[in-house]
Order: C-alpha cells, then sequence, then structure tokens
C-alpha cells in the first residue's frame, strides 16, 4: 500500500534523559495494517521510542502524526484512548474483574453497557478466556498468560486502529509464549490493525513482524523487511545481531515459493507462503506429509536458494 | 471488688456527665480526625507528585509527633485561648503525621505498571489518581487513619486541662484527689473508646477495595456529624465557670458551696489549675476557683468572693515538721518559731504577686521579706559533716516562697545544711515524703490535713465548724496520734480556696459574697 497515508509517521524524534541520548534522530512511517517491530539489544531505545508514540514520553525534537494529526495537538487522553497499548508487566488494575479491566477504554469514551457487555463477552471467548468463568475473577486469581490475554483483550476492547505492544510476551515461559505468539498472529482482530511491537527476540521479530527496525544507541541501524534484513544487513552490526541464529532465521524466511518458483509444490498442507522450516517439520514429523519432493530436494534447493540470495546481495 | 462496686456507683452516680464527656471525647476525636484527613490526604497525595518535598514536610509532622502533648498544649493556649480550639489542633497536629505518611505510602506502594498502563489506556491525570491509585492505596491510608485515631482517643484525654472537656475530667479529677476509682471513670471507656474504634476501623481495613471506597466515603460524611457530637447543646446560664478538677471532685469544693449556698444554674467547665486564673481574666469563663492568697488575684484584677456561709475550711499555713527534727536540733524550733504569725492573707498574696506575675526568684523574695522584717541574717559558712535538714514544698510558687524563707532562716541562725526538695506534686507527695522521711518538713494547710489526708467523718467535720483554731487543734493531735508528726504554729495567712470573679464584672453585678453570686444565679 505505498500509495495509503501512513497511520504512524515519525519525523525526527530525539529524546534525552540527561546526558544520555537514547533516541536519536529517528523518522519512519508505519502504514496501515503493517506490523512493525522495534527490535533491538536492551538499553537500544526501542521502549522509549514506543512511548513517544502515545506520548508517555514527550519527545525532545521531532514530531509523531498519528493519521495525518500531529499527535501533540490533541488531547493527550483522547490520543491514547484510539490507541490500545500492552506491556510486558499487563498491569490490569489490580481491583477490577477481568471484565472490567476490558471495559475500561469503552467505559471512558462512553460506549452503551450492553455494547461493552457484548464486546468483552466476545473478546474474552476468543482469547480463550470463557467469560462464564473468567468474566468475574480478579487479575490475581490468573496465571500469567491468562493476565497477558486479558491485556490484549483490554487493548483491544474499543477496536482502535493502532496497537502498541511493550515486549507482551517477555514474561511469559517459552511454552506460554509460543502458544500466545500463535493465536497472537492468527487473531481476526489483528489482521486490519497497525501494530507497533516491541521486542529483544529475534525469532518473534521474524514471526511477527511485516517490517523489522533494527535498533542500536537509539539510531535505527536498518529498517526493512526481515528477509532484508536478513540477506542484505546494512551494516557489520545487522549482519552481527543475527549472525546467531542465522540458519534458523533462513529456514523459517525462505519458502516453498523461493525454492521452487517455477514447479508446483502445492499439496493439501504445503504451499508457496509455507516456509522451509515448517515444511521440514511437516516432513520429519510422526505423520510425514506427502510432498512433491523429499527431505534431500528440499535441502538442495535451500542452499541453492541461499547461494542465489548471497549473489543478488554482492551485486 | 470493692473498688469495681465503688466505680458502678460513680457511673450510676454521674451517669449524665459520663455521657456528656464520651460524646465530648468522641466529638474531639472526631473533629481533629477530620481536619487531619482534609489536610493531610491531600498533603500526601501532593508529595507523592513531589517527593522532593517529602522529607522536608515527614520530618516537621514528626518533630510536632514528639512535641509532649502537655507542652503542645501549652504552647496552644496563648494563641488560641483556652476551648476546644488548642485540643482539637493540637489533636490535628499529632494525627497529620500517621495520615500523611501512610497516603503517600499507599500511593507509592500501587505498582507503577498499574499506574503506567492506566495512563496509556488513556485516563486523565485525576481520573488516575480517583480510580486507580486512590482506592489502591485506601488500605494503607485507613491504616493511617486507625493509628491517628488511637493516639487522638488517647491524646484526648489531655483536653480536659484546656477547659474542652471530655473523658480526662474524670481522670484528672481522680489524679487530683488520689481517687482510683475516679481515674477509672474516665480511663475506663476512654480505653474502651480506643480499643472500638482500633476494631472497628480495622475491620474496615480488611474489606475488599471496592467497599472500601465506599466506606471510606461514608467515613468522610460519618466524621462531621461525630464531631458535631461536640456541638450537642450544653446547659448554659448567665455565667459561666471554670473549675479545676480537684475542686469539682473534693466534698469542701463545689459539692460542698453547691449544697451549702444553693448554687444553681452554673454550668462548669474544667481545665487545669495552671490555667483557671488565666481564663478568668480573659473572660473565657466568668467564675473560678482559686486559692485566697495567690499573686495573680492582684495581678489580674481579680475578687475574692467572701465565703460568707464558712464553707471552706479554713487553710491556715502551718510547718509540719518530723519530731526527730527538733528533738536532734533542738536550737531549730525557736528559728522556726521566728515566721509564726508574721504573714498575712495580704502580705502571702504580694508575695505571691512577685513570683507568679514578676517572675521574681522564690530566694530573692524571701531574702527580700526577711530584711524588711529584720529577720534577714546572712548564711553562716558552710560546716563540714553537719546535718542536713530537708524542706520539702508542693508544686506552685507559694510553698516556694515558705521553703525558701526557712531555708534562709537555717542558714542564717544554724550550722545546719539545708536541701530543698521543691515542687513535690500534690498534697499526698509531700505527706508520704515527710512520713518516710525523705523530707523533714513542709508547710501544710490545716484545712487540707483535714479534709485529704485525715479524712474524718462528716460530723466530725460539722464539729469542728470551719473555726480555725478548732481545726488546727484536731488535726495537730491527730496527726501526733495516728502519724507521730508535728504541727508547729500558724504562719498567719488563711490561703483558703474561694471563688473569684474578675473584679470589674462582679462590682457591675454588685456581688461580694457567694451569697450574693448563688442570688444572681437565681434571679
Amino acid at each position: 500500500m505505498p500509495d495509503a497515508p501512513p497511520v504512524i509517521r515519525a519525523t525526527h524524534l530525539c529524546k534525552s534523559f540527561g546526558a544520555h541520548a537514547v533516541v536519536q534522530d529517528v523518522s519512519f512511517d508505519v502504514a496501515a495494517g503493517e506490523t512493525l517491530v522495534l527490535l533491538g539489544p536492551s538499553g537500544c531505545g526501542k521502549t522509549t521510542l514506543l512511548k513517544l508514540l502515545n506520548r508517555l514520553i514527550e519527545p525532545d525534537e521531532g514530531t509523531v502524526e498519528i493519521n495525518g494529526r500531529n499527535a501533540r495537538q490533541q488531547p493527550v487522553e483522547v490520543l491514547r484512548r484510539g490507541i490500545g497499548y500492552v506491556i510486558q508487566q499487563v498491569g490490569l488494575l489490580p481491583h477490577y474483574t477481568v471484565a472490567e479491566n476490558v471495559a475500561v477504554v469503552p467505559h471512558l469514551l462512553g460506549h452503551a453497557p450492553a455494547a461493552i457487555a457484548a464486546r468483552t463477552t466476545a473478546l474474552l471467548t476468543r482469547l480463550h478466556l470463557p467469560p462464564a468463568r473468567y468474566a468475574g475473577q480478579y487479575p490475581h486469581q490468573l496465571s500469567g498468560g491468562q493476565q497477558q490475554r486479558v491485556g490484549l483483550a483490554r487493548a483491544l476492547a474499543a477496536d482502535p486502529p493502532i496497537i502498541l505492544l511493550d515486549e507482551p510476551f517477555g514474561a511469559l515461559d517459552p511454552l506460554t509464549r509460543a502458544s500466545i505468539r500463535r493465536e497472537f498472529r492468527e487473531l481476526e482482530e489483528l489482521k486490519n490493525k497497525t501494530v507497533v511491537l516491541v521486542t529483544h527476540d529475534v525469532t518473534e521479530a521474524f514471526e511477527l513482524a511485516d517490517r523489522i527496525m533494527l535498533l542500536d544507541a537509539g539510531q535505527i541501524q536498518q529498517l526493512d523487511t526481515p528477509r532484508a534484513l536478513l540477506f542484505r544487513p546494512a551494516n557489520a552490526f545487522v549482519r552481527r545481531f543475527f549472525a546467531a541464529e542465522r540458519l534458523a532465521l533462513q529456514l523459517r524466511t525462505l519458502t516453498l515459493g523461493d525454492l521452487f518458483p517455477s514447479t508446483e509444490t502445492d499439496t493439501f498442507d504445503l504451499t508457496a507462503t509455507t516456509t522451509v522450516h515448517d515444511a521440514l517439520e511437516a516432513l520429519t514429523g510422526a505423520a510425514p506429509a506427502t510432498a512433491r519432493f523429499t527431505v534431500a530436494q528440499l535441502m538442495a534447493a535451500f542452499g541453492e536458494a541461499l547461494q542465489q540470495e548471497e549473489k543478488a546481495w554482492k551485486r | 471488688m470493692e473498688t469495681l462496686a465503688a466505680l458502678f456507683t460513680f457511673w450510676h452516680e454521674q451517669a449524665g456527665k459520663l455521657g456528656e464527656q464520651t460524646l465530648q471525647h468522641i466529638g474531639l476525636t472526631a473533629g481533629s480526625l477530620l481536619l487531619a484527613v482534609l489536610l493531610g490526604v491531600p498533603l500526601g497525595l501532593f508529595l507523592s507528585r513531589r517527593p522532593r518535598w517529602a522529607p522536608a514536610v515527614l520530618g516537621l509532622a514528626g518533630v510536632l509527633q514528639t512535641v509532649p502533648s502537655i507542652a503542645l498544649l501549652g504552647f496552644l493556649i496563648p494563641l488560641l485561648g483556652i476551648g476546644p480550639k488548642p485540643a482539637i489542633f493540637a489533636l490535628f497536629l499529632y494525627s497529620l503525621l500517621p495520615i500523611i505518611r501512610n497516603t503517600l505510602a499507599g500511593i507509592r506502594g500501587v505498582a507503577p505498571a498499574v499506574v503506567e498502563a492506566a495512563r496509556g489506556l488513556g485516563l486523565t491525570d485525576g481520573q488516575v489518581l480517583r480510580r486507580v491509585e486512590l482506592p489502591l492505596a485506601l488500605p494503607v491510608l485507613m491504616a493511617g487513619i486507625r493509628t491517628a485515631t488511637v493516639i487522638n482517643v488517647g491524646v484526648a484525654t489531655l483536653a480536659a486541662y484546656v477547659a474542652a472537656g471530655g473523658l480526662g475530667e474524670f481522670i484528672f479529677g481522680g489524679i487530683a484527689l488520689n481517687n482510683p476509682v475516679m481515674i477509672l471513670a474516665g480511663a475506663l471507656p476512654a480505653a474502651g473508646l480506643a480499643l472500638a474504634f482500633d476494631a472497628l476501623l480495622g475491620g474496615v481495613q480488611r474489606l475488599s477495595t471496592k467497599r472500601l471506597g465506599q466506606v471510606g466515603a461514608a467515613l468522610l460524611v460519618a466524621l462531621p456529624l461525630l464531631g458535631g457530637l461536640y456541638l450537642l447543646p450544653r446547659a448554659t446560664g448567665k455565667l459561666l465557670a471554670g473549675f479545676s478538677p480537684e475542686f469539682v471532685g473534693r466534698a469542701d469544693g463545689l459539692p460542698g458551696l453547691t449544697k451549702s449556698y444553693g448554687l444553681v444554674h452554673l454550668p462548669s467547665v474544667v481545665l487545669a489549675p495552671a490555667l483557671v486564673y488565666e481564663a478568668a481574666r480573659h473572660a473565657d469563663v466568668d467564675v473560678i476557683d482559686g486559692y485566697s492568697t495567690d499573686g495573680r488575684i492582684r495581678a489580674y484584677g481579680l475578687r475574692v468572693l467572701r465565703d460568707d456561709r464558712r464553707v471552706f475550711p479554713p487553710y491556715y499555713a502551718v510547718p509540719v515538721v518530723r519530731p526527730a527534727l527538733l528533738r536532734t536540733h533542738p536550737e531549730l524550733a525557736a528559728v522556726l518559731a521566728r515566721l509564726d504569725g508574721q504573714i498575712s492573707d495580704s502580705v502571702m498574696t504580694d508575695l505571691n504577686y512577685r513570683a507568679d506575675y514578676l517572675h521574681q526568684d522564690p530566694k530573692a523574695i524571701a531574702e527580700a521579706f526577711l530584711r524588711l522584717r529584720g529577720l534577714w541574717r546572712a548564711p553562716r559558712p558552710a560546716v563540714a559533716g553537719a546535718a542536713v535538714v530537708k524542706l520539702g514544698s508542693k508544686i506552685f510558687a507559694e510553698q516556694y516562697i515558705l521553703a525558701e524563707l526557712y531555708a534562709a532562716l537555717i542558714r542564717g541562725n544554724t550550722d545546719l545544711a539545708v536541701e530543698t526538695k521543691t515542687g513535690l506534686g500534690g498534697t499526698t507527695i509531700c505527706f508520704e515524703a515527710l512520713r518516710d522521711g525523705a523530707i523533714d518538713m513542709y508547710p501544710e494547710y490545716t484545712g487540707t490535713g483535714l479534709l485529704v489526708l485525715l479524712q474524718p467523718t462528716p460530723a466530725v467535720v460539722d464539729s469542728l465548724g470551719g473555726r480555725p483554731a478548732a481545726v488546727l487543734g484536731y488535726v495537730r493531735a491527730e496527726f501526733r496520734r495516728r502519724f507521730g508528726l508535728e504541727w508547729l504554729a500558724p504562719l498567719g495567712f488563711n490561703n483558703t480556696y474561694a471563688l473569684l470573679m474578675r473584679g470589674q464584672q462582679a462590682q457591675e453585678l454588685g456581688i461580694v459574697s457567694v451569697s450574693d453570686l448563688g442570688g444572681y444565679l437565681r434571679q
């Protein structure tokens, strides 16, 4: 959607805490429906950058425009009510029930009680928190994963076009994290939303991002698609950042369509958009899928595809 | 068991007073608490936003907390006079620290992530405060209010010292009269109130956050109502009396006066003995009890109402000594006798005036008086190993002066060393010190010896009929028989109880004697 106006446009954002420059001259656009992941080592300024977007932190310099309007020119509460916000510590109001927590923003916006109740019920159901059981519970009665689901439901409750997430899965154990991430990816509610997500987890970034902004010391190192970051790193930092997980990321990034561009590979559960990683899992699993290629053929094609990407980059 | 029975009898007899005092007590506590909440909670919230101010404000509130309550009341009287104002203000100051501190701690205890999430969702600062921070801080805040309440119920007993009423009236009356039943009569309800408030607020604290919010709001409504209890209409009259606790309780004080003169329609407040004169002077009250030789009578232009029916027994000042003292040092008898009959009422009032009002040193006053009467001798040089005469005195100026007079006479006329133990508190303490031999002599008053120390049956008191010589004869004989102590000769003045009024007001109303007062009140 290159012609659509950006939903978020940040221009020359700078922020210092004391003498420490946390965000240095950062500019970027986020298109409608896009998922942008802010990635980088801890202390790189990604959380600060996220908070500049909903004015939890005000920039020293630069502007943020939301839907073409300068964020500073509207009341900060009004701005925030139109932007979902999820943080790692969840921050559910401990004296509100699950349902009340989800209803906070619709309530502030003055939605009708019946509409709020229906919306809450629908969201909780979709996030696998049956309302009959969970609506009346208090946050401390829930597991970490359940709390984060409620946090997500709360951010989505008023159907804001933009969602900001700050390490939303960071505090969860790996199993819960993987399952919530899958739910998150498949959540219908999020499909057409503009999402900005902060993480330091490379796999998570690759799994969720349309584009990744890799930050270091408050500066953008590279802002591009996961594939571009992987195969066409802009500098040594970018290359080094992905070095340790390079193979795993390549397996997750290249698809059957990349490997067999001219051949019809589709079977029942493998399509042109299936990643090599998923195809390998399908072929080597307990009940191997039927495919028009063997594991050996797949790996050979994967090797060739990698070489081509390298060549393309060198040219 | 006996005490218990006496206690119930006392409560039964004083049921009206007990109820009134309890309501006043609750009123004082609630009123001051309301002020403290109204100022302390916003202040605590302010400090949570401006943490840089917190050490200074909490430090100041902490210092206020450490000022002894009696001293604090003392500081406040010149500013706020007597009555409920200084009492409520003092209680308010004491409640501030726990309320400010717990408000701040409560707000600080709210998880930062919760506040950040709430702000991120689009709650305004006010909404974050009202819907998130305050509700979550409420349990801690309530704990502060609970602490303040319990402190206040205790400290409010001191309100009786400044004519603000409350259960302290019984307690201080009981202390002044050495009457444990009367002390308990005030102390037990006060303790009960503290426990009841503590349990009530403890229960409130355990409520869920939501209910707590409702209860907190209800409390803000309840406090002014409870504080209003203090303002319940009380008996009023043409004149208001302010009496010291002892006067209200003892038989020859207010009860005797009321009976003999038929004093009616004279509502009264209780306040510290040290304050009654000031209260009369500033027209906070119209009629006070006092002592007929007090220096402030002259200083403040007060008039002693003549006790025309002789209700107050004679209180002639007489040195009481351990006979052993005179046996071992026979030369002392003549020395001590030099003051016999030397000091009239007006002379004593003048000496007291110098001490109370001109703030002269009792020692200097004594020397000046002795020089005037030609009795002064420079102190003899100290003799190593000389026996020591220990002079005692109660804790007021007249007794200090008398002790210094005797000390100067002994130093100037004998080789004995003198040790003055002044400020031994009330009658009982002096008397017990003399019996124990902790002191060798102190000036006592015939009426006090009769009614406080000997406590004869009413029949005996009636038979003496308030005749000075008869009373002295009786106490001298009884002290010799029962305690082995000796009353010497009277100094001359009669420091008896007296009813006092401002001279000008008494003149305008044409009141000269207590009978006149009774007549005026009955009109």
